[in-house]
Order: C-alpha cells, then sequence, then structure tokens
C-alpha cells in the first residue's frame, strides 16, 4: 500500500523566552494508507507534537510533511485551514464540543465550510450520528451527555465531512474503562470497516493494542 | 444551524452579563440623547437669531446702559433699515423662582423687528395706545392662566416699586425656537416714572436693535454705528444678533461645551466596558476558537463570529436605548421651562449619532479580542488553561 502520510527529516523546536527547546529531531515515517497506528511515549515525548504537526495545526521548524499528496508545509494558514477541513478529522482528549450548541450542530460545524444544502448536511449529519451511535441523542447539549457520548459526538464531527486521515489526540484519556472501550471498538470500527487511516496517540498500552502498528518516542526521537 | 444562531447563542451563553451590559449600552445611549439634544437645542435656539438684526450694547459691558438719544443717530447710518430698542426690567411676577424674560421696549417699532412674533393687529394698536399695556406669550400665558385684560404685577429691583400692567396682547410664535415666555411692556411707561421719581435714571435703554438691509454688510454697518460714539462716555459694540446671544450666553456655552464632550465621553467609556466584556468572553473561548480553527474555520469566521456578537450585544443596547430615549425627551420637552429651551426634540442627527455610536462601539469592541484570537497559535489555543 501507498504512504498516505511521508514524514522526511522533521524538527520541532519551540522557544521560550530566547531559549530554544528542541521537541522532535530528524523524524522521518511513512503512514500507509488505511493504517491504524498508536504513537506511543511519555510525556513530553513530542508525540502530541507531532501529531499537530501532521494533521497541520502546527508548522515544523525543519523539515517536509506529504499528506494525501499534499506538501502541507507550502501552504498558507487559509489554504492549510481548507486543507484540514477536507482531509482530517480531529478527536481530542477533552472532547473539545462547543457547549451551547446540541450534538447535531456540533457535528454539522464542519460541513458550514461545504457547498451543502441543509438537507444535505442533516443527511450527513444523521449518518455520522447513527455510525457512532447516537441517533437518538441529536437534540441533547453536550452537558446532557456523558463523556464516553461526548467523545463519540467528537467522532461523529471528525467523520461527518469523511476525510481520509482520522488524528486522535488521548482519545480515551479523560473516560472510564468502558466507555474508553467503546471508543477504541469505535475507532477499530472507523479503519477497518470505513478505510479510515488513523494515527493515535495514547499512553495507555490497551489503547495502543487496538492499533495494528505502534511506534514509540522518546525525547524527540522514534526509536 | 446557522452561523448567527451560533453568534446569537454565544452572546446568551452568560445572560446575565450580556443584559447587563445591553442594559449599559442602553443607559449609554440614553445618556448620550438626553446631552445631545441639550446641546443641539441650544444650538438651534442659538442658529435661530436673525442674520439681518444687529445689536448695539455698551461696550464695557451688557449691564451699562445707552442713551435714548442714540436712537436717532444710528437710524442715519447707511445700509439701516430700523432701530428699536429694549431693556431688561428683570422683577418678580409672584415668584421669585419662576424666571422668564421681562423687558421694557419700544412700543412703536419693537413689534415689527421682531416678526418672529405673531401678534393680532387689534392687539398690537391696543398696545400701542395704552401705556401700561403688555404683551406676553402664549406658553407665559398658559403657565399663569393669564387672559387679555388681565392685570400682571411686578415687583421691581432695578427699578424699584410696584408696577401694573395690563395684557392687551398674547403673541405665539412662528419658529419653535423663539422663546414663547416672554413678557414686553412699554419703556415710555417706566421712563415717565423714573423721571418724576429718579430722574438722573431716565433716558436710558438697555441695548439697540437693528434691522439692515443687507446681512453681507454686518462688519461695516457695525464698524460705522461704533464709530459714531468712539471716545464718548458710551462707547458701544455692535455685533449680530447671534454673536451677541454666544456672547451674553459665554458662561453656558462652557457648560454646554462640557456636556457635548461628556456625551462622546459616554461612548468611550461604554466602548470600554463591552470591550471588556468581549474580551472576557474571547479568552474563555480560548479553546473552542482553536476548535474552530482546527476544524478549518479561516480568519474571517473567526472575524465574523467575534464581531456579530459584539454588534449583536451592541445594537440590541443601543436599540434599548433608543427606544426609551424618545419617551424621556418627550416627557422632558413636557418638564423643561420653555424659556430655557423653547424646543426639546430629538433630532434626527441625534438618532443617526446614537445608532452609529452603538455601532462603532460594537466595531471597537471586537477589535482587541479578534487580535487576540487571530494571534493565538492553534496548539497555544488547546494548551490555554482559563
Amino acid at each position: 500500500m501507498a504512504a498516505i502520510i511521508q514524514v522526511r527529516n522533521l524538527f520541532k523546536s519551540y522557544w521560550r523566552n530566547s531559549l530554544e527547546i528542541p521537541v522532535l529531531q530528524n523524524i522521518s515515517i511513512d503512514v500507509e494508507e488505511g493504517e491504524f497506528m498508536a504513537l506511543m511515549g511519555p510525556s513530553g515525548s513530542g508525540k502530541t507534537t507531532l501529531l499537530n504537526l501532521i494533521a497541520g495545526i502546527d508548522r515544523p521548524s525543519k523539515g517536509e510533511i506529504v499528506v494525501a499528496g499534499t506538501d502541507i508545509g507550502k501552504l498558507g494558514e487559509s489554504a492549510l485551514a481548507k486543507w484540514r477541513s477536507s482531509n482530517v478529522g480531529f478527536v481530542f482528549q477533552f472532547y473539545n464540543l462547543i457547549p451551547v450548541l446540541t450534538a447535531f450542530e456540533n457535528v454539522e460545524l464542519p460541513l458550514l465550510l461545504t457547498k451543502l444544502s441543509k438537507k444535505e448536511r442533516r443527511k450527513h449529519v444523521e449518518t455520522a450520528l447513527g455510525i457512532v451511535g447516537l441517533g437518538d441523542r441529536m437534540t441533547h447539549s453536550p452537558k446532557q451527555l456523558s463523556g464516553g457520548q461526548e467523545q463519540r459526538v467528537a467522532i461523529a464531527r471528525a467523520i461527518v465531512t469523511d476525510p481520509a486521515i482520522l488524528v486522535a489526540d488521548e482519545p480515551t484519556g479523560d473516560l472510564d474503562k468502558n466507555s474508553a472501550e467503546e471508543i477504541l471498538t469505535l475507532m477499530d470500527r472507523l479503519n477497518k470497516e470505513f478505510k479510515k487511516t488513523i494515527l493515535m496517540v495514547t499512553h495507555d498500552p490497551n489503547a495502543a493494542e487496538k492499533a495494528r502498528v505502534i511506534r514509540h518516542l522518546e525525547k524527540g526521537d522514534l526509536v | 444551524m446557522k452561523v448567527l444562531k451560533l453568534i446569537f447563542k454565544n452572546s446568551l451563553r452568560h445572560k446575565l452579563r450580556t443584559a447587563l451590559t445591553i442594559l449599559g449600552i442602553a443607559i449609554a445611549v440614553l445618556a448620550f440623547g438626553i446631552l445631545r439634544t441639550v446641546v443641539t437645542s441650544w444650538d438651534e435656539a442659538v442658529k435661530a437669531s436673525s442674520p439681518n438684526r444687529l445689536i448695539t450694547r455698551q461696550s464695557v459691558s451688557f449691564i451699562f446702559p445707552l442713551p435714548y438719544a442714540y436712537k436717532d443717530k444710528i437710524a442715519n447710518v447707511e445700509g439701516v433699515k430700523s432701530v428699536t430698542f429694549a431693556a431688561w426690567f428683570q422683577g418678580v411676577y409672584k415668584d421669585k423662582n419662576q424666571f422668564f424674560a421681562r423687558m421694557a421696549v419700544d412700543h412703536e417699532t419693537f413689534m415689527e423687528t421682531y416678526d418672529e412674533m405673531i401678534v393680532p393687529k387689534i392687539q398690537i394698536e391696543a398696545f400701542k395706545r395704552e401705556r401700561s399695556a403688555c404683551i406676553i406669550g402664549n406658553e407665559l400665558a398658559k403657565m399663569y392662566g393669564l387672559k387679555l385684560g388681565d392685570v400682571m404685577t411686578l415687583e421691581g429691583d432695578i427699578y424699584p416699586g410696584r408696577w401694573d400692567f395690563v395684557i392687551r396682547g398674547i403673541y405665539t410664535s412662528k419658529f419653535k425656537y423663539f422663546d414663547p415666555t416672554q413678557m414686553f411692556f412699554r419703556w415710555d411707561y417706566i421712563d415717565e416714572r423714573l423721571k418724576e421719581e429718579t430722574p438722573e435714571r431716565a433716558g436710558w435703554v438697555g441695548w439697540y436693535i437693528i434691522r439692515i438691509n443687507d446681512p453681507d454688510k454686518t462688519a461695516v454697518v457695525s464698524y460705522n454705528i461704533d464709530i459714531l460714539f468712539k471716545n464718548s462716555p458710551a462707547e458701544t459694540k455692535t455685533e449680530s444678533e447671534r454673536a451677541f446671544t454666544e456672547n451674553f450666553m459665554v458662561s453656558i456655552k462652557a457648560l454646554f461645551t462640557a456636556m457635548n464632550f461628556m456625551s462622546f465621553a459616554i461612548v468611550g467609556i461604554i466602548m470600554l466596558v463591552l470591550g471588556n466584556t468581549m474580551i472576557m468572553s474571547a479568552r474563555e473561548r480560548t479553546r473552542e476558537y482553536a476548535v474552530f480553527k482546527t476544524l478549518g474555520f479561516s480568519t474571517f469566521h473567526m472575524v465574523g463570529l467575534i464581531m456579530g456578537e459584539s454588534l449583536l450585544i451592541s445594537i440590541l443596547g443601543g436599540g434599548v436605548g433608543l427606544a426609551i430615549t424618545f419617551p424621556m425627551i418627550a416627557g422632558f420637552e413636557q418638564v423643561i421651562p420653555k424659556n430655557y429651551f423653547p424646543s426639546f426634540e430629538l433630532q434626527s442627527i441625534t438618532v443617526m449619532l446614537s445608532i452609529i455610536a452603538a455601532l462603532l462601539v460594537g466595531i471597537v469592541s471586537a477589535v482587541f479580542p479578534i487580535q487576540r484570537v487571530i494571534g493565538t497559535k492553534i496548539v497555544e489555543g488547546f494548551r490555554f488553561v482559563g
């Protein structure tokens, strides 16, 4: 299979005052299309930073990131935003749903940037919420949902535009064991049934077991 | 789900904070509207001065009189169409706290010079026939329940003694900014009594009012009048009626200037209040804005969301403020004595300024939050702990 994500000689540093803090050092990695990869490592190893760079929400200090044929380092801010909206779905540790919107409205958010009609948007949202098993919770606001349900709404939001890649940063980190298992099963289904390429950051070995490939990061290096 | 709905839901997230901010804006717009109405009403009253009338007064001060003998000399100056005069009588009518203008005037010429007053011809003739006659404004008549034939008794202070005047005329104002609460009586009636009681005070008038043929020649005619009395014991200063009114009200003018400044300062204050609300909202939603950006919402969308919310609050506040301002001003007009503000109306320019101020408040208040949201990188947004 072809690599949908190609990372070459990637460096990333942060600056604190005048002090340069290297986070990633000369990372090269390929992720094949349809792969479910877990990135593991201790806190501060740079796994979230690598995920953010691949997802196009942060910029590398040096190196090349080609995702689905696009060298995202060469895109301007607005082009990168547009690219993200159609190519990447995001799942966060703390769900990050908009509290004033219902489950339906949260899932509909990314579709507002498309040219779909209201009717088409509704169909897409209902499908996405149906996949995550929350078709009966569409009018609920986030505070009326459990943590697991919130994360499932977040996953529905991530897949509603049918992106090729899903990135998940500690998706089970804030959930109890049962809810975490449900989420991981759902992600496994998205990978196997819907052929989504999934890149998941986790420090939980149980979560990582669901992935087909596990890569470890330590002090900014892939080991 | 529309973006407008999101803006609306966002603005209602902290209902009490939003309600208080809207109330604050509403009160500011109300204060702005009232202060501007005071200023514009005064301005209009000054602007209502006739362009073809000049005032000649004592050069040292308005309070010093001028000789009656100046009248004919002024009348002979080139460009002068007619001359009349008046003297400030003051005195007390019933209650010394009640103020309205009481003036002794030249009965032959005064009414013709002030054609802003509409008085039936028969009443003017009656005024000219009877020495103790007076003409009063219709609002003054209404205030005291006076009618033709009634006697108004003034207790004199500048001109001591008891003075009885018979109402022979009631005028209405042709223009809304002409004071409808004045009282005019005959100067010769006063002067005659002065000749008997204090002869040294007789033969003096307060100021001359001159009608000119051409308002463009105000400066030349004024100069020619003043030069006539140069080096005399009572030198004169002639100026347009508008300049005279402005100078006469110079101390009040400072107050109005302060009011004018205050009205705009209020807009500045409320800008800070809404700005603070918007900054707090943007700060609380730092992570949410990071989510929006992550999902692909552009800078343009972020500006729309924040500016939209700010404008929604300011427009609601402005709308409520204006809705209160109309009945408030109407109420004030009923209460404020007509001699202070013959007309106290909310002018369209004030309404326009209020709307512009509300919009400006909305736009400017959104600038800092927008700057903050745009300037915050997505990853920084996710790391933010409020």
